[in-house]
């Protein structure tokens, strides 16, 4: 009986988000007890109380429109220079042996370090943002899509080339579809990575939508908003994130779970 | 023979493409930064950032600011790496935990780590300790994620051969987890190092007066952009180069692939 409830997921689901209430309410008796410092950490309490103040007295919707806003252009920007870019390199084999280790060395370069650069070049607003965040995300884009079109079964191009397709047609008959599942993962990396620098430079600059709130609030020393404006764009992220796996995973294009 | 010289011709034909691009690049850049096209050093010569490079590196505040990036970066990786590992173990050999507790660390993994800055700054202090913190709350998903998917991919026959043997819970980690997992486990070092750095340098921009960001953001304040350019080159030479480092020395893939 008890090796059943262990093997339960729900079980072990229930267990876990009743740690995670545990924990706060320790840190909410240590807090109320002044064995922690509450002007270093408020009561959970009040980070609770002060989530619909935030929302209402900080605009936090025009906040997160502003920010999805960037995400979108930084999308459009990723799917527009980074799934060409990545077709070029597959398009000829000695581009693709000369940059594909580039581009891999580019991924790892730590980009969102040269926001003061930006900053200089597009000056303190959202083109700055974008900029870092479409250059976050450019790496992943590019060398999925690769992957996906290099993965390409080779029965299948066979396939083409016996009903005489041209290059173009193969292209976007065989290639590209193909190619789908990984260009869209990619995409989806691309924009968590575009997603961490965004909101990171918003708060960095203190400009833009949800990071620019935290500084805000972290600045003003509203620490209840602080925390809660640090939840708020937790769940968020954490909703992107969710929402872009199941559409993943709708389309077949990511791991089941 | 033979067979070797079609090989040293395509090494040679990708080494010309590498060459062009660089010296167009170059080329493109001197001729912008001679055009007086944008406003003043926003793109400067070559010549000044080579000048500026020497500079930097001829300097002892340079070295002294990057002893204490290093010594950051290396403190958070010690904390967060063993933090990491340890909880990965745990959930990996845990399936009851890993239920209870993996979903928390795969959503919260990709969250943007700086906006937990002005509450790290807060629990400890405006000094090395809050960039420390930084480090350690970046890399410690990325290595407990990665160990605790290596530990499920181990074979199940070394732990049977282990458990026959009846090796002790030390024995069994450090003889035949830690050793059947390498890979995944320096995978996951090898992004926790690139996100520790990240943290920890994007901090040092936002509050401090030393180490490698404080220099980056100084030079933004001073409008010194053949340093900022000469500092930026040295971070990503020095990011790259970790990076290949590990993957070099650990034989892991890229990460992205």
């Amino acid at each position: 009986m008890t090796r059943r409830l262990a093997d339960s997921r729900w079980v072990a689901i229930a267990f876990g988000a009743a740690c995670v209430i545990a924990a706060i309410a320790i840190v909410e008796v240590l807090v109320r007890t002044a064995v922690i410092n509450p002007y270093i950490v408020p009561p959970p309490s009040d980070i609770l109380k002060a989530i619909p103040r935030v929302i209402a007295e900080e605009n936090v919707l025009h906040r997160f429109s502003q920010t999805a806003q960037e995400m979108l252009w930084a999308a459009v920007l990723l799917a527009v220079v980074g799934i060409p870019l990545g077709v070029l390199l597959y398009s000829s084999r000695l581009l693709r042996r000369a940059f594909e280790s580039w581009v891999g060395a580019f991924a790892a370069a730590p980009v969102v370090l040269a926001y003061p650069l930006f900053l200089v070049t597009f000056g303190r607003s959202a083109m700055t943002i974008i900029a870092i965040g479409f250059a976050a995300g450019l790496a992943p884009v590019i060398l999925t899509t690769l992957d996906g079109l290099v993965g390409t079964r080779r029965v299948l191009l066979d396939v083409g080339t016996s009903f005489r397709l041209s290059s173009r047609q193969k292209f976007f008959k065989i290639l590209l579809p193909s190619a789908l599942p990984s260009v869209f993962v990619g995409m989806r990396l691309g924009l968590i990575f575009a997603m961490i620098n965004i909101v990171g430079v918003e708060f960095l600059i203190n400009f833009g939508g949800l990071g620019q709130l935290i500084n805000e609030l972290a600045e003003r020393y509203d620490l209840p908003g602080t925390y809660a404006a640090i939840a708020f764009v937790v769940l968020a992220s954490v909703l992107f994130f969710d929402v872009t796996a199941r559409i993943e995973r709708h389309f077949g294009f990511g791991p089941a779970q | 023979m033979t067979a070797s010289r079609p090989v040293a011709r395509q090494t040679a034909r990708i080494a010309t493409v590498r060459i062009a691009f660089v010296v167009i690049v170059l080329a493109a850049w001197e001729i912008v930064a001679r055009s007086g096209w944008l406003a003043h050093d926003i793109v400067p010569s070559l010549g000044k950032i080579g000048s500026a490079l020497w500079r930097l590196l001829a300097g002892g505040d340079f070295w002294f600011n990057l002893g204490v990036t290093a010594a950051e970066i290396g403190v958070a990786m010690v904390i967060g790496g063993i933090c990491g590992l340890a909880v990965g173990l745990l959930l990996g050999a845990n399936r009851f935990l890993s239920r209870a507790f993996e979903a928390l660390l795969l959503y919260l993994g990709p969250t943007p780590k700086i906006i937990f800055f002005p509450v790290l700054i807060m629990w400890f202090g405006v000094g090395a300790g809050s960039k420390v913190a930084m480090g350690v709350v970046s890399c410690f998903f990325p290595v407990a994620i990665a160990t605790a998917a290596g530990m499920r991919g181990i074979d199940r026959v070394l732990i049977r051969v282990g458990r026959s043997f009846r090796a002790s819970t030390w024995q069994m980690v450090t003889r035949i987890y830690l050793p059947a997992m390498r890979r995944p486990v320096i995978n996951g070092v090898r992004l926790g190092l690139g996100v520790a750095l990240i943290g920890t340098l994007l901090a040092e921009t936002k509050l401090s007066n030393r180490g490698l960001g404080y220099l980056v953001i100084q030079a933004y304040s001073l409008f010194d952009m053949p340093r900022m350019y000469a500092l930026l080159i040295v971070l990503f030479v020095l990011a790259i180069a970790a990076n290949v480092l590990i993957v070099r020395h650990a034989g892991v893939e890229h990460g992205l692939r």
